[in-house]
């Protein structure tokens, strides 16, 4: 048990470790094109972490959705999108008053954080009772089809509005003349 | 097991940074990608929390919130696209159509 615990301790350590510097590079990177793949590591990290904690579906989704998909439509209008911005980052006021904003805020969440006794554990789906009862794909998906099927299905007609939020935005409007074919294509 | 506190403090860092990432950086595409950072940061304490107190709503929360994400990452490149149709460019410094 102590061993395994070192384990987890370091693999801890050494992902949360990746995910910070991944995400400084996010915020820090001139070239979009580089951001994009700091954020791509820093999910995968993230995704390491929700193993740690026991959530092997939620590492899933975390990979499929943000890395498979987010990630990619990020990037490929990244690429549809070739700009450099030149002179960014030239407001060195602002720099430092978002630097001193987020040290502040950063320390306020420590303080929260360590000043704070939480409530010992109360639900029934500890690892073990997940193990013996299918797995926590399987717990997942009772909850979710049981007591959550309707913001499940909420959340289909969200995914449909936005399917057509990105085919009608980006799409260019051509108004013609009258006369000469349609009015708006 | 590895201490709450831990998982917490990495996930208010990661908040964190991405708030500064919003704050100062001036490409709306690496603005965007700082909003994702924050909402990765928040799933990560609904996946903690859900942990710790041997519950499953925060991983429910966590899916959901992915879902949201999905949804946001094509209507908010939809929009980035848009404007750089209408603009020619992706600075938050030329976006003042409105702007009083």
């Amino acid at each position: 048990m102590g061993e395994g615990m070192n384990i987890q301790l370091i693999m801890f350590y050494l992902f949360s470790f990746c995910a910070i510097m991944a995400a400084v590079g996010v915020v820090s990177f001139k070239e979009a094109i580089h951001c994009g793949t700091s954020l791509l590591v820093t999910i995968f990290c993230i995704a390491v972490l929700f193993l740690l904690l026991q959530a092997e579906f939620i590492a899933a989704v975390q990979i499929y959705i943000y890395a498979g998909a987010i990630m990619v439509l990020v990037i490929v209008v990244v690429l549809l999108i070739n700009v450099r911005i030149s002179g960014e980052n030239r407001h060195v006021p602002l720099i430092a008053a978002s630097a001193v904003t987020g040290a502040a805020l950063f320390l306020m969440f420590l303080y929260v954080i360590a000043s704070s006794t939480f409530a010992p554990p109360q639900g029934i789906y500890t690892p073990e009772y997940q193990v013996a009862n299918g797995g926590q794909t399987m717990q997942i998906g009772l909850m979710l089809f049981r007591e959550y099927l309707f913001p499940f299905e909420i959340a289909s007609v969200l995914l449909l509005v936005g399917m057509i939020g990105a085919i009608v935005l980006p799409t260019r409007r051509r108004f013609r003349r009258k006369g000469q074919g349609g009015d708006m294509i | 097991m590895i201490p709450m506190n831990l998982f917490l403090g990495v996930a208010a860092a990661l908040f964190v940074i991405g708030l500064i990432g919003v704050l100062t950086r001036r490409n709306l595409l690496i603005v965007f990608m700082s909003i994702e950072l924050m909402v990765n940061a928040a799933n990560l304490n609904f996946v903690t929390f859900s942990h710790y107190a041997n519950n499953l709503r925060g991983d429910i929360i966590a899916i959901f919130v992915i879902t949201v994400a999905a949804a946001e990452a094509a209507v908010g490149l939809g929009i980035v696209i848009s404007i750089y149709r209408n603009q020619n460019s992706v600075d938050t410094d030329n976006i003042n159509l409105l702007k009083w």
